[in-house]
């Protein structure tokens, strides 16, 4: 509880921060007047582009953190990351298909289609996982559904007639918060909420896969409806968030790890501060995104990556203890 | 009365193989049921197919009366308690954690107690607070059997609880099983110390190659021709101050 209060307070500093700093530099004045009048210019700039960007980050990084503490859960392997088994892949598939047939001019278009394939993904495997338990199996299953959606994404590139398609494709698969609607977070928040209701109804379910399919199988929990809730609510949290920012790695496998240490290995207490590490990741990976003076504004899914392997390994060094199997 | 566990000729199939062949089987409330067997012979899929774990290509597998294939997770659960052989645990939770998880359904509170005290019953009552994987594996054994304690089913089925761990921990499980079924549970163990099977069950099963070829007192189970032609040992139960032991050899082929 301590720890969520902590992981709050830090968020609520850092959505303040990426609030206030921005490519445009504002005055004191233009602040003043930015929050006495929203519809003044510099108000724009703060309310119609700055607010929606950090809240975007924001509910990705926890849509991916909540996501990555339940996949790490379910396999029962400090590995997995909300794209383990194939669903961002398939999203990500989604998405290109729908750049590259055009359908990146309707709005909403894209984040639709990506939305779509991860469904189908989540759908796929809900009922792999139903006849497949041994985490094992799932992991394999879900390398095959990545590779196979990426091989796919690539047939795209192959096939695409014009290289500004394909620099779209690209440029939207590197993941990116910039440039959110309030109208966008909004469609995306429908299936984000009902995969974390989800998560948090397989919580106890988690916990009792600590101990291996076969005790859990005679725990006397409904391991099946348990089980399907986990791999639908990841699917959900995880295709909704590359519907809204594209294919952002590290948050999802880092945030639970980070937390580990405050809340105990209990994967079920994981689950709230994993969102709240995962958010509190990408709003200031976003605000890094924004200041680091580049010619070209470096895209979401680069700083993560950039930052987070790093990061990643050094955690995975001091955590080594608290999951050796 | 009824029992709390029966299989009727109950077949198992992997593949083309019967790695569980026609094999019938009744355990009542009170009594302690040692399988034993070579490895392979069938033991962990005779457990399974009792507790509905493992499907059954013919025959019947019944708990307190009721096909098993029928029950569902929560009531099977009432029935059953289970501690497989596999002792691998996914994360590091405290020792005290994983014993409750025998009462997952009851509110936390009451698990924790029931939990604290088991562990108290095999003798880790010091350890409660620590981390199962900074455990030993003996250790972690025993927190293990601590959670199926926590279960309190009228059914505890244990699939080598032995195995593992030292002498006197060996002796101290085997105890709180006797415990249990004094209490009225039925208990099914498979075990791969004769002579500690002997000692301490009421009934052994003899499996070999699928099928159960014995089934009786320890003494009328474990006859000398049993000994040699399903475990390859030339010899016999003795009755030492001790209880049972076996006193055997390797047989020449």
């Amino acid at each position: 509880m301590k720890l969520n209060l902590l992981l709050v307070a830090a968020l609520l500093v850092l959505l303040a921060l990426g609030l206030l700093l921005g490519e445009t530099a504002l005055s004191a004045a233009q602040y003043a007047q930015a929050f006495g009048d929203p519809a003044s210019g510099p108000g724009e700039i703060l309310w119609a582009i700055r607010a929606p960007r950090v809240v975007a980050a924001a509910v990705v990084g926890a849509a991916l953190g909540l996501a990555g503490a339940v996949m790490q859960g379910l396999l029962r392997n400090p590995l997995a990351d909300p794209g383990v088994l194939g669903v961002s892949a398939g999203a990500g598939l989604g998405a290109s298909l729908a750049i590259a047939l055009g359908l990146a001019a309707i709005p909403g278009g894209t984040e639709a289609a990506a939305l779509a394939a991860a469904l189908a993904t989540g759908l796929l495997l809900t009922a792999l996982a139903a006849r497949f338990r041994e985490p094992e199996t799932l992991i394999l299953f879900g390398v095959a559904l990545s590779a196979f959606a990426g091989a796919l994404t690539s047939l795209i590139f192959n096939l695409s007639p014009s290289p500004v398609t394909t620099a779209e494709i690209l440029s939207w698969l590197m993941g990116s918060v910039a440039n959110r609607s309030w109208s966008d977070i909004g469609w995306e928040l429908a299936p984000m909420t009902l995969g974390a209701v989800l998560c948090v109804y397989a919580a106890r379910g988690l916990v009792m896969l600590t101990l291996g399919e076969e005790t859990a199988a005679m725990s006397g929990l409904p391991m099946g409806r348990l089980r399907a809730a986990a791999v639908a609510g990841a699917s959900l949290l995880t295709g909704a968030a590359v519907a809204m920012a594209g294919i952002i790695g590290f948050v999802g496998l880092a945030a639970p790890h980070l937390v580990r240490a405050g809340a105990g290995a209990d994967p079920a207490k994981a689950l709230a501060p994993s969102a709240l590490a995962g958010a509190l990741l990408l709003t200031a990976a976003d605000i890094a995104a924004r200041m680091i003076p580049t010619d070209q504004e470096l895209k979401l899914g680069v700083v993560t990556a950039l930052f987070g392997a790093p990061l990643f390994a050094l955690i995975a060094w001091r955590a080594a203890r608290s999951w050796r199997v | 009365m009824t029992a709390a566990l029966s299989l009727h000729e109950a077949t198992v199939r992997r593949g083309d193989v019967e790695v569980l062949r026609g094999a019938s089987l009744t355990v009542q409330a009170r009594e302690v049921v040692g399988v034993v067997g070579p490895n392979g012979a069938g033991k962990t899929t005779l457990l399974r197919a009792a507790l509905g774990l493992a499907r059954l290509s013919a025959g019947r597998a019944d708990l307190a009366g009721r096909d098993v294939a029928s029950l569902d997770d929560a009531r099977r659960a009432d029935l059953a308690g289970y501690l497989p052989q596999e002792r691998r645990v996914g994360w590091n939770l405290p020792a005290w954690r994983i014993a409750s998880l025998g009462a997952a359904r009851k509110p936390p509170a009451l698990a924790q107690a029931a939990a604290l005290k088991a562990l108290d019953r095999v003798g880790l009552s010091g350890l409660a607070g620590r981390g199962v994987l900074d455990l030993s594996g003996g250790e972690r054994a025993r927190v293990l059997l601590a959670r199926l304690l926590v279960t309190g089913a009228p059914l505890l089925v244990a699939d080598e609880p032995a195995a593992g761990l030292d002498p006197d921990a060996q002796l101290l499980s085997l105890e709180l099983f006797r415990e249990e079924a004094a209490r009225g549970a039925a208990v099914v163990l498979t075990l791969h110390d004769l002579g500690l099977a002997a000692r301490t069950c009421d009934r052994l099963v003899v499996v070999s190659a699928g099928a159960i070829v014995a089934d009786g007192a320890p003494r009328d189970a474990l006859t000398s021709a049993v000994l040699r032609e399903v475990f390859g040992l030339e010899g016999a139960l003795e009755e030492t101050a001790a209880g049972l032991t076996l006193a055997a050899r390797r047989a020449r082929s």
